[in-house]
């Protein structure tokens, strides 16, 4: 039982597709994947989109949505048909053709990068052979997406919104790669179901997950902060930050160009999470090995919305960077520790089974962690704010 | 698969012919962005997912970007009063077509000299990464020391300008 639960989505894919002739099956199967994932996280985002405002809304100590349906609950779907309704406003001296261009390109790309997910045991659209590759040329992108809807608004806000998020895309594309790549040297494979097969077994009742090796829970760490600055989130989200720049590359966009490009910044949310989760948190294998009853589609999604869910406390949280604080973050800690990280997953790799490595390992990264920011903070004087005009 | 061939070189070229004949620089840009995807297709066309995930991931994610960045930066992308063609374009088009005709020439020539293969050898991404830190470590290790040294030169001449403008 526990195992047709775990299989269900295939088995209801190859009953659906038995009603055609043999020659359509194998299109068939594909196509109905892809209409599931269509489906899917679109749905997600919707759900995503109440959470985020009923969870900042309690963290800000006020109700959030809750005219809408019992709770608040069908908001989305307002906002969807409120979206759909209203008029589409192209801005005069706008190039037409990029600015239309813009929404599906970021829509599309980010659609392409849910292919190669595993989202739960044989639940992969395409199992690639460069899959790890594949989803990051995907994620790069959607650069030129941002890019071109920033320059084609013909508005200053908006390209110095283009401008910001590609300085911030292309630094931190860089890390996010890089903590990918010590995973890919420990598990010697590009393909993501290898790689959550390699850290699906348990010692004990305790998985084998790459989160829980001293080289794993740095990469982790760094790819978190380039995943959120990737996706322009909070504390990174300068690219459209409201207060300074209406809404960065999007002001102009209005109607369901303007919900395509709210979808496209959740929809990357759900892949780049998808991605932490196959990296680091083994995927759709379970916590503990006597849960591993449970169907794999149910942890590999609990992972990704915990993960959401950690991005929208982040949210409420942590206050805007700063443009040059944001850059020298990149350049001047996250790279070179996620580089020193890979030196270690190396040292990893070549030290063999026992408990030296675990020693050696932790102790490299914590003496670097503590030695980089002493140095970092060493000519910065902390304290308490001082206020030039307001006071 | 000759259809779908005939379909991702009308792209490229377009594309290409494009990024020549626009008159703005930015469109440009994005024209041969669209070069670059048609040529990444016509990789993966070929079975080589390696080279054509990386074409993507180098090229439309780095070097497209990099262009457009470097438009915006330098100059803005307004029109120059005198027009954006050189005019010296008929020798620029003379010296294009004779590296083209040595290019094809060869290509052509090498279909005679090395008898057809029966089957194409299947070349995974495992046996890259073998072969590019095995056989050929000695080349990946100059090209990497010839990237730092444009890096670091990189630096230096941002640096210069920083102490200069002081």
């Amino acid at each position: 039982m526990a195992e047709k639960l775990d299989q269900i989505f295939i088995i209801l894919r190859d009953w659906l597709v038995s009603f055609l002739p043999a020659v359509l099956r194998p299109a068939a199967g594909v196509l109905l994947a892809v209409i599931a994932i269509v489906c899917v996280f679109p749905g997600l985002f919707a759900l995503t989109t109440v959470f985020e405002r009923k969870g900042l809304g309690r963290i800000q100590n006020r109700l959030g949505p809750n005219r809408v349906g019992p709770f608040g609950f069908f908001q989305p779907i307002a906002d969807g048909i409120k979206s759909l309704t209203k008029e589409d406003i192209v801005p005069f001296s706008a190039n037409a053709l990029v600015h239309f261009l813009a929404p599906l390109i970021l829509v599309v790309t980010v659609f392409m990068g849910f292919a190669v997910l595993p989202m739960g045991r044989n639940m992969v659209l395409v199992d690639m052979d460069a899959g790890l590759l594949f989803f990051f040329a995907m994620g790069a992108a959607t650069e030129l997406s941002v890019f071109m809807a920033g320059w084609s608004s013909r508005n200053k806000y908006s390209l110095l919104g283009a401008m910001r998020a590609v300085a911030q895309m292309i630094s931190y594309e860089v890390v996010l790669l890089l903590s990918g790549v010590s995973v890919v040297m420990i598990s010697g494979s590009l393909s993501l179901p290898k790689i959550v097969a390699a850290q699906n077994s348990y010692s004990g009742i305790f998985p084998h997950w790459y989160i829980f090796t001293p080289w794993g829970l740095g990469a982790f760490i760094m790819y978190a902060i380039a995943a959120t600055a990737e996706t322009n989130r909070s504390p990174f989200d300068l690219p459209e930050g409201e207060s300074e720049l209406v809404a960065g590359y999007h002001t102009e966009y209005s109607g369901f160009k303007f919900a395509l490009f709210f979808l496209g910044e959740y929809l990357a949310m759900f892949s780049i999470s998808g991605m932490g989760t196959t990296l680091f948190l083994g995927g759709w294998s379970a916590p503990f090995s006597f849960l591993s009853w449970v169907p794999s589609w149910i942890w590999f999604f609990g992972k990704v919305m915990t993960s959401i869910f950690v991005f929208i406390w982040m949210r409420g949280t942590l206050p805007r960077l700063r443009q040059d604080q944001l850059m020298n973050f990149a350049w001047k800690f996250v790279l070179p520790f996620t580089l020193l990280d890979l030196m270690v997953t190396a040292l990893w790799r070549f030290m063999g089974d026992g408990w030296q490595r675990w020693v050696v390992c932790t102790l490299i990264l914590i003496a670097a962690y503590v030695l980089m920011g002493r140095v970092g903070l060493r000519r910065k004087h902390i304290g308490p704010r001082s206020y030039r005009y307001a006071e | 698969m000759n259809a779908i061939f005939y379909i991702l070189a009308a792209l490229t070229i377009t594309g290409g012919l494009a990024a020549i004949l626009l008159k703005h620089l930015i469109h440009a840009a994005l024209a041969v962005t669209i070069a670059f995807a048609g040529l990444a297709l016509l990789f993966l066309q070929l079975d080589a997912q390696f080279a054509g995930f990386a074409q993507i991931l180098v090229y439309i994610g780095a070097v497209a970007i990099l262009v457009v960045f470097a438009i915006l930066l330098t100059r803005g992308a307004d029109l120059p009063r005198e027009g954006v063609f050189s005019p010296t374009w008929l020798v620029g088009l003379v010296i294009a077509a004779g590296v083209f005709a040595v290019l094809g020439w060869a290509v052509l020539r090498s279909v005679n000299a090395i008898p057809q293969q029966a089957a194409a050898p299947a070349v995974s991404v495992l046996d890259i990464g073998n072969a590019l830190v095995g056989r050929y470590v000695l080349p990946l290790e100059i090209v990497a020391l010839l990237l730092t040294a444009a890096t670091i030169g990189a630096v230096i001449v941002a640096m210069h300008e920083k102490a200069g403008s002081r």
